[in-house]
């Protein structure tokens, strides 16, 4: 696990286009400190999907420097990405569960991914899906769950290998108040022990939810930072500078949270 | 339940006896039912064959060479009976005093007679033996009949035996040597394309595989499942279509072998019937399959990885 405040990841003046298109991401700079809890935040076609892609290294960037782990992760041998890979949790939109595989094994994927012997699976794997209320439903396979059911799968599995970066994109979009309050629970438990966590949502009630956390706001493929707290290179002592983006950020930011 | 299905089962029952593989379960098993089974069956069974014919020539050609290596045949070639064979007496006698002769004989009448009786017959009244055929003499020679020796001998018995022609017997099999060869180069041809039309099957299998499959590899991908970890789950798909298919391939190969061999052993020519298959020729074939699962293996595991390194 990374030291606590260090710099768990740093953009510098990243671009990203898609083939001939336009830029659909242009010169975002910032720097993600461990054990922070963040959300992305930005309208809809505001780049935030394509940040959280380079983020768990599905994209490279056009252009600009990525930095995850303290390595340069764009000339990062192919051979290395795997083990990179398995440092990071993430939440799809689309929850890209395996079709054909139960519940169970959806979850357990990441853990026999890493190699972990069966015995071992089993009851860390049970544990997570009595958590996310799907005990009953853990011989399921992805087409008989509802859309519900399929995102808490996707979170299961995303947190099971306690990973020090999680990276979800609208992780509570298709459940119900109860549970998205109650997967948030989860977010920041895992954020407690020392997991990073960036959230992208619409939902100004999650953000509420977690007063400590730091404003990513996208607006049209830039990245708004007015009080440099996320800047790259970093200004020192983020946690501090924490509470003053979001007074500043504007909407949405915890400046709104009531605790 | 087809063939395959059945032996995928049994394979797949035999791992999980050995307590499965993690490995196994990211992607569905694999599917013995499609097309690959088949095509591998019919590329081993033609596989079989073709080797089989070429080991059953080499066979026939080795042990048709060693019978005739050092034969010599000597012909009295005399329309006066007489004069045939005191010549062929007086060449018996020259080439029994001849250096590196180990034997040597004149063909009785009866032999010469039964030679010819598939072409003049032997009805009664017939005289055969007044026809004025060639008296013959057999002749073995300790090692090859070369055409140095062969020289040294029809000089030797010209001086007693002047109508007598002096050839050596693995001459006459020469075009028959020929054409043997020609089979065996067109044996060995026949497995090669089948090796080839093998390994391009077996890329194009992979590269739907990797298609049908393409959303659950990005997502093992990302939850930072290796290259090597997704080509062995192709490689042991792969390895269980092409050791079912080279099961069946086998079996049908070796059936027509057998049948064709009884076929050729009914002829009763002395070409055909030394044309049998040896112990170390049984291994070879039954080593077919072996090499098959191999190759396919090897196929899939390059193709697979080559295509993942073009994804991120």
């Amino acid at each position: 696990m990374t030291q606590p405040d260090a710099e768990i990841v740093q953009f510098d003046n990243v671009g990203l286009r898609y083939g001939t298109g336009k830029e659909v991401l242009t010169d975002v700079s910032f720097t993600l400190f461990s054990g922070n809890f963040y959300f992305l935040t930005g309208a809809s076609g505001a780049g935030k999907t394509s940040l959280l892609r380079l983020l768990y290294l599905a994209q490279r960037p056009s252009r600009g420097l990525i930095r995850m782990f303290g390595t340069d992760a764009i000339t990062l041998p192919r051979d290395r990405l795997p083990g990179f890979r398995r440092r990071l949790g993430v939440v799809f939109q689309d929850f890209r569960l395996v079709p054909h595989l139960s519940a169970f094994d959806n979850v357990a994927l990441p853990l026999r991914v890493a190699g972990m012997v069966e015995k071992d699976i089993v009851r860390p794997v049970n544990d997570m899906l009595d958590w996310v209320g799907l005990a009953d439903r853990r011989h399921a396979q992805p087409a008989a769950l509802s859309g519900g059911e399929q995102q808490r799968v996707a979170i299961a599995r995303a947190v099971i290998g306690r990973p020090e970066l999680l990276i979800a994109d609208e992780p509570t979009g298709n459940v119900d108040a109860d549970m998205a309050f109650k997967l948030i629970g989860l977010f920041q438990s895992l954020n407690g022990l020392g997991t990073t966590v960036v959230v992208a949502t619409h939902d100004p009630q999650l953000i509420r939810q977690v007063p400590d956390s730091l404003i990513m706001r996208l607006d049209k493929g830039k990245l708004l930072d007015p009080t440099g707290a996320l800047r790259y290179p970093p200004r020192r002592s983020a946690p501090a500078a924490a509470a003053g983006v979001a007074a500043a950020a504007g909407q949405p930011g915890p400046e709104s949270v009531a605790p | 339940m087809n063939v395959f299905s059945w032996l995928g089962a049994a394979m797949a029952d035999g791992r999980r006896d050995r307590g499965g593989n993690n490995e196994a379960r990211l992607l569905p098993e694999a599917r013995l039912s499609g097309p690959m089974p088949w095509v591998i069956a019919i590329m081993i069974a033609l596989t079989v064959v073709a080797a089989a014919s070429g080991l059953a020539l080499r066979n026939a050609a080795q042990t048709a060479s060693a019978d005739v290596e050092g034969g010599v045949t000597v012909q009295v070639v005399s329309a006066a009976p007489a004069e045939r064979n005191r010549q062929a007496l007086a060449a018996l006698a020259t080439l029994r005093g001849a250096p590196g002769v180990v034997s040597a004989r004149v063909v009785p009448q009866e032999e010469l007679n039964a030679l010819v009786e598939p072409w003049l017959g032997t009805r009664p009244g017939d005289d055969v033996e007044a026809l004025p055929i060639p008296a013959l003499l057999d002749v073995r020679l300790s090692g090859h009949a070369t055409p140095d020796r062969i020289a040294a001998l029809r000089a030797r018995v010209a001086r007693n035996a002047p109508a007598a022609r002096v050839d050596a017997q693995a001459g006459w099999l020469t075009p028959v040597f020929s054409a043997i060869h020609a089979l065996q180069w067109l044996a060995g041809g026949l497995i090669a394309l089948l090796a080839l039309a093998t390994v391009a099957a077996v890329l194009l299998a992979s590269r739907n595989a990797l298609g049908n499959h393409r959303d659950t590899i990005e997502i093992v991908h990302m939850l930072g499942g290796t290259d090597n970890q997704i080509a062995r789950i192709f490689q042991r798909s792969m390895a269980m279509d092409a050791a079912a298919g080279g099961i069946v391939g086998l079996l049908v190969g070796l059936i027509v072998v057998v049948l064709l061999g009884r076929q050729f052993a009914a002829l009763g020519s002395g070409m055909t019937t030394s044309a049998g298959l040896l112990w170390s020729d049984w291994i070879v074939i039954a080593a077919i399959p072996l090499a098959g699962v191999a190759l396919a293996v090897v196929t899939a595991r390059v193709s697979v990885l080559r295509n993942l390194r073009r994804m991120l």
